[in-house]
């Protein structure tokens, strides 16, 4: 496909095969320091990512979700090799990085977009200047590098001798959005994480936006791992979502069985938050009180068992092990509900509900 | 005024300088004493500036408004001086999007809710802070007696949002304009605020306009929804009646791309194209380039309103029947 467009720009060759992971992240951890005082002492950490573990398979889409504050940008963030990790590893395609692995290589088969599309443009370059940028730092000769993002500028939408000498401010959002995705695909990235890359929009233009990122996903082959708060979204453009919160994912599954089955609390809570369609059945109860709690602080034990009204003495000092919900081993939940041998007294029942369907 | 406590007609709100911006085009709306009703748009479509033109919060340089807006049997447009800050807080009071932006960061939350109230009502300070605490108690602040000494930097984003509820209410006004103000909270908190707001408005009996672009969230507040586009009121009806029988095809795209019951992997029937940029006033249905079922008529004249129920009205060609009695059999002719 390179060949055909005339780029020099080669996408990294898929060198796992198609039962390799693309990305492993093993035990991934993220903690900001607080500094305080003249000297800078350490005063605590924000816990942002805290022992997160999964793996997204090749041609997929992850959706995450979960409130502000639970970690899920950090994650992005890591998996993009922006932040250092702490500890743990990340796998690109059977590569740690690290070991095996550069961050240049890395970021040869990762991409981003961001929520705000007018701040992730350079406001003094025009659009196909900005979308050839990359490429010619990779050494494609310039009149390539241009030829292509023109090419890209057709293929996101937009007409490239209408729009490619326009500056970010002459676009609406939906525009500049389009414009990020194509800067991210000339890298040709083989997973583009797409963090609320479609929250600021309208509507009627997001509903656009997501046509075309599913039609980019099935032309480049491409993965995608896609952050959203907006569980509608979420569910309508994944294969499988993962939910976290304070740092920690609480359940990870196939989108189907878990909007089947919200085995954690916090999961059934999130969802109940959706507002409701039905005029005549609207919600009385919020699911959920009060914020989430400081990520400096998290609560010990299940982070969540402040919270939670199924809460009781072990949720507050075990950490729960994620379990399979129902028997099915890609459905994992951390909840002690589900772990017959915890002592939560609602274990064996839960556990059967699950089982049941 | 009989029975309505708002009645806006024919409002015109236009933008000068740079360029010309007809925000507001011909707008009509009414609401009952007690009622809930969600102006629904995307940016752009002019819902806050109608909330702004109510509170006569515009720059008065810039902005040319004609038309009629009475509010209690006041005449919104002619407010000066006194009268004007009286309504405002008193009749009128409105809550907005960014409450970390809205409230003073100088001012604990205490000294702001009894400002307002001793402005209001003459009474002395050690009242007025009965009153913030009173107020505070009402939308659910944990330990309110300290929060009252609180900053709003030392309080969490849903926090500082009843804070703000609790300062609109403290006058108790009849009509409280509400600008978005659950789109920067997180879905959990955006339904206890949410839930919080019906019970005020029941205990209060007030009246209340809520700006939303989110379809789910004017459900879960409103008895009344009015659809919003390039400056007019393209569809009203009850909240059963918007989602149930839609038929404006700008409602009915937008209930589409909620993607509340999208099929999976399916292609969605997204509105093309993006707003009109309102600078000249429309002379055709403003909606018309973008539309699936769009006639020549459309583009010829202002678009009839159809009023097929009591309280129901709608702004297309389309609108006499029920949605799918009224489409032309392939949903998608050939635009002409």
């Amino acid at each position: 496909m390179t060949d055909q467009q005339g780029t020099d720009l080669n996408a990294s060759p898929d060198r796992g095969g198609p039962a390799q992971p693309l990305v492993i992240a093993r035990s991934l951890k993220r903690y900001f320091p607080i500094r305080k005082g003249l000297i800078g002492r350490r005063k605590g950490a924000v816990q942002a990512v805290d022992d997160v573990s999964f793996t997204v398979r090749k041609g997929e889409t992850l959706g995450i979700v979960g409130e502000s504050g639970c970690g899920k940008s950090t994650t992005a963030r890591l998996l993009v090799g922006l932040t250092d990790i702490d500890s743990g590893d990340l796998i690109f395609d059977g590569d740690k990085l690290g070991a095996t692995l550069t961050h240049k290589e890395l970021w040869a088969g990762v991409q981003m977009v961001f929520q705000d599309s007018y701040a992730s443009l350079n406001p003094r370059m025009t659009i196909e200047d900005t979308i050839a940028f990359g490429p010619k730092m990779r050494g494609v000769a310039p009149q390539q590098a241009h030829a292509a993002a023109r090419d890209l500028l057709a293929r996101v939408g937009l007409a490239p001798e209408r729009f490619a000498a326009r500056y970010p401010h002459e676009l609406s959002g939906g525009q500049r959005q389009r414009v990020n995705i194509a800067r991210a695909l000339a890298m040709r990235p083989r997973l583009i994480i797409l963090d609320e890359a479609v929250s600021a929009l309208d509507k009627s233009v997001e509903a656009q936006v997501l046509n075309l990122l599913a039609d980019l996903k099935a032309e480049f082959g491409l993965t995608y791992v896609f952050i959203s708060h907006d569980l509608n979204v979420v569910r309508f453009i994944s294969d499988r979502i993962m939910v976290m919160y304070l740092g920690e994912v609480v359940e990870i599954g196939p989108v189907e069985s878990l909007w089947k089955k919200r085995a954690h609390p916090y999961t059934a809570a999130l969802f109940a938050a959706m507002p409701s369609m039905d005029p005549d059945n609207r919600t009385e109860v919020p699911p959920l009180t009060g914020d989430p709690p400081n990520p400096i602080n998290p609560p010990t034990g299940c982070r969540f068992h402040t919270r939670c009204r199924f809460a009781e003495e072990v949720c507050a000092t075990m950490k729960p092990a994620a379990r399979p919900v129902g028997g099915e081993a890609a459905h994992m939940a951390a909840c002690h509900m589900l772990d017959p041998q915890s002592g939560h007294t609602m274990a064996g029942a839960r556990g059967q509900e699950m089982a049941d369907g | 005024m009989g029975e309505n406590l708002v009645e806006i007609s024919g409002l015109n709100v236009r933008f000068s300088g740079a360029r010309v911006v007809h925000a507001v085009n011909d707008l009509e709306l009414s609401l009952r004493a007690g009622e809930v009703l969600t102006i629904l748009g995307e940016s752009g479509s002019g819902k806050s500036v109608t909330l702004k033109a109510l509170l006569r919060l515009l720059p008065e340089k810039r902005t040319s408004i004609s038309g009629s807006m009475k509010v209690d049997g006041i005449d919104v447009t002619g407010l000066k001086g006194r009268a004007l800050a009286d309504y405002r807080g008193k009749t009128v009071s409105m809550i907005f999007q960014e409450p970390a932006l809205a409230l003073d960061p100088v001012y604990t939350i205490g000294d702001q809710i009894a400002e307002a109230v001793r402005c209001h009502t003459g009474a002395s300070r050690a009242q007025a802070m009965d009153v913030a605490l009173d107020m505070l108690k009402r939308v659910r602040i944990p330990s309110a007696e300290q929060r009252l000494r609180n900053y709003p930097h030392e309080m969490s984003g849903g926090m500082r949002q009843r804070a703000m509820i609790a300062l609109a209410l403290a006058c108790q006004p009849r009509l409280l304009l509400a600008d978005e103000p659950t789109t920067a909270l997180d879905a959990t908190v955006q339904i206890q605020v949410l839930l919080l707001l019906r019970e005020l408005q029941k205990e209060y009996g007030m009246s209340i306009i809520f700006v939303t672009h989110d379809i789910g969230v004017a459900v879960e507040i409103s008895d009344r929804i009015a659809v919003m586009y390039a400056g007019s009121i393209v569809e009203e009806g009850s909240a059963a009646e918007i989602i149930r029988d839609p038929r404006h095809p700008y409602t009915r795209g937008l209930l589409a791309a909620n993607l509340h019951d999208a099929e999976r992997g399916s292609r969605l029937e997204a509105i093309p194209g993006s707003p009109p940029p309102l600078a000249t006033v429309p002379d055709h249905c403003s909606f018309a380039p973008r539309c699936p079922h769009v006639k020549p008529a459309c583009l010829e004249a202002l678009p009839p309103v159809f009023r097929p129920g009591p309280r129901r009205r709608v702004a297309c060609v389309l609108g006499e029947r029920p949605f799918a009695t009224a489409r032309p059999a392939p949903l998608h002719e050939p635009a002409q």
